[in-house]
């Protein structure tokens, strides 16, 4: 479970998809690395991820971690965006029937997770079909 | 001239119908369906909230408005269901848009007009050159106790409205507003339904607001029923926005593209502001478009908008909110429903 102190950090992440490319070879990091896995660069430029994709694959997770407790079943998948960045993320409003490998996605906000009822709400992106 | 520069609608793709509710409760839907005019309304999934609503709501109205969000001076969460009691929903909002640090953020709250009481400071705003575009946005996940008569129409939605002076897809020619106390609906601190003052909510307290607001503001600008294509109301059941409007002399015709309220239920603090977007989606260069709210306690906002020929560049730029309203809908039960409302009781 996050503290409110390391979420905050991952805020650009998961609020507006904030990612690094490679100036030299064009690799999209994210989230954002000090050195390109391509080239070894150290040199990147911000950009923002596609917010729309197809999905790669999918599975359905039925005994899920402590803090997803009340959502399960449910999707998670690993699409790939337009700019061709490999994102694994929930899919969510789609029936499981509905659910293929191709199957056109975008990112809409939602709540991931919230420490109780007392807690801070996590906020970030997941999975709906096109 | 300051006016709307971008708009955006958001509905959550569930539904629970009138019967599915009154067969919990045993009560008559057909009464209920006859009596309120209400057919369905949307619920939000366990995973939505007003921030996240908000959030899908104000990226439709960026894409319309084509402006940078960073350039975005001043936004306004209007709700009566901010996910925290203390911590803005604005904040959430601006850091999602990319719109922080440079920017006036507060939620606002006034049961169903929460949302107009942003768009009228947003403007205001942007009218004295404070700030270049403003964002308000109304929306709500409203709850009715099991069983009240306000179970079957507490819905979930969110309109978002960027204002400012450039690149206006409708002027705003006038605003005017009309307050007084009146409790006629309630919540007290820590408590999770609110209560209302049953038949007291109808003469007293919306048709008094709604009247006297519409009567007003015509009055302000020299214009009648007849001068306006588009007419708005809040819509708390589908009854009361028909009346209204008979009362004044408005036709259906100029009331049914923003009626959304049969299918929707009533978003509170997103109501009329979706009607609003609902309307724009369909209108021309020209069109003269009345919008007035009401929100229990109890006050109501008006403003006359005149739609510009820049409407037809935008509209598609984003879902149009009867698309949102009559596609890819999900039919829940009581029982599913009651879980994602959290209506059930659990072990901890
Ligand atoms: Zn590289």
């Amino acid at each position: 479970m996050p503290n409110p102190a390391r979420a905050w950090r991952e805020y650009p992440q998961r609020y507006r998809l904030e990612a690094e490319k490679c100036t030299k070879c064009g690799t999209i990091a994210f989230p954002p690395r000090l050195v390109c896995p391509q080239c070894g660069n150290r040199k990147f430029a911000k950009t923002k991820l596609a917010e729309t994709g197809k999905l790669l694959t999918f599975t359905i997770i039925r005994v899920p971690p402590d803090p997803f407790e009340d959502q399960a079943p449910y999707a998670v998948g690993i699409a790939e965006l337009e700019d061709g960045v490999k994102l694994t993320a929930q899919v969510v409003d789609c029936d499981f029937a509905a659910l293929k490998v191709g199957l056109r996605v975008r990112l809409e906000f939602r709540k991931l997770s919230e420490e109780g009822e007392a807690g801070v709400i996590y906020y970030g992106y997941k999975f709906v079909p096109e | 001239m300051a006016g709307i520069v971008g708009y955006g609608a958001y509905i959550p793709r569930n539904r629970i119908k009138v019967e599915e509710i009154a067969k919990v409760w045993g009560a008559d839907a057909p009464s209920y369906k006859k009596g309120l005019m209400l057919e369905e309304k949307s619920v939000p999934s366990p995973d939505q909230d007003t921030i996240t609503m908000s959030v899908e709501a104000s990226k439709n109205a960026l894409r319309r408005a084509g402006i940078d969000p960073r350039e975005i001076g001043a936004i306004y969460v209007g709700s009566e269901s901010h996910p925290y009691a203390v911590k803005p929903s604005g904040t959430v909002l601006a850091e999602a848009l990319n719109a922080t640090p440079e920017v006036h953020t507060a939620d606002l709250e006034f049961a169903c007009k929460a949302g107009t009481e942003g768009m009228f400071i947003a403007l205001s705003l942007v009218q004295a050159a404070a700030v270049k575009y403003g964002l308000a946005v109304g929306a709500d996940t409203s709850q009715g106790a099991p069983g009240d008569a306000l179970e079957y129409s507490a819905a979930a939605g969110a309109a978002a409205f960027i204002f400012g002076q450039d690149k206006l897809i409708a002027e705003i020619l006038h605003t005017y507003s009309y307050t007084t106390d009146t409790p006629d609906f309630w919540r007290r601190e820590y408590q999770y339904y609110p209560q209302h003052g049953g038949r007291f909510t109808g003469d007293p307290a919306y048709f008094t607001h709604i009247l006297g607001a519409a009567r007003g503001i015509m009055a302000k600008a020299g214009m009648k029923p007849a001068d306006f294509q588009y007419v708005i109301f809040h819509q708390p059941n589908g009854k009361f926005p028909l009346r209204a409007g008979e009362i004044l002399g408005f036709s259906r015709k100029q009331i049914d593209p923003g009626w959304l309220v049969p299918k929707l239920g009533n978003t509170y603090s997103g109501s009329s502001p979706l009607g609003l977007t609902a309307t724009l989606d369909i209108a021309k260069a020209g069109d003269m478009i009345l919008l007035v709210s009401y929100g229990s306690g109890a006050g109501s906002d008006g403003f006359i908008f005149r739609v510009t020929e820049r409407i037809d560049e935008v509209r598609n730029l984003a879902p149009r909110t009867r698309d949102m309203l009559d596609k890819n809908k999900a039919y829940l039960d009581y029982g599913v429903y009651a879980k994602y409302r959290r209506k059930i009781r659990k072990a901890k």
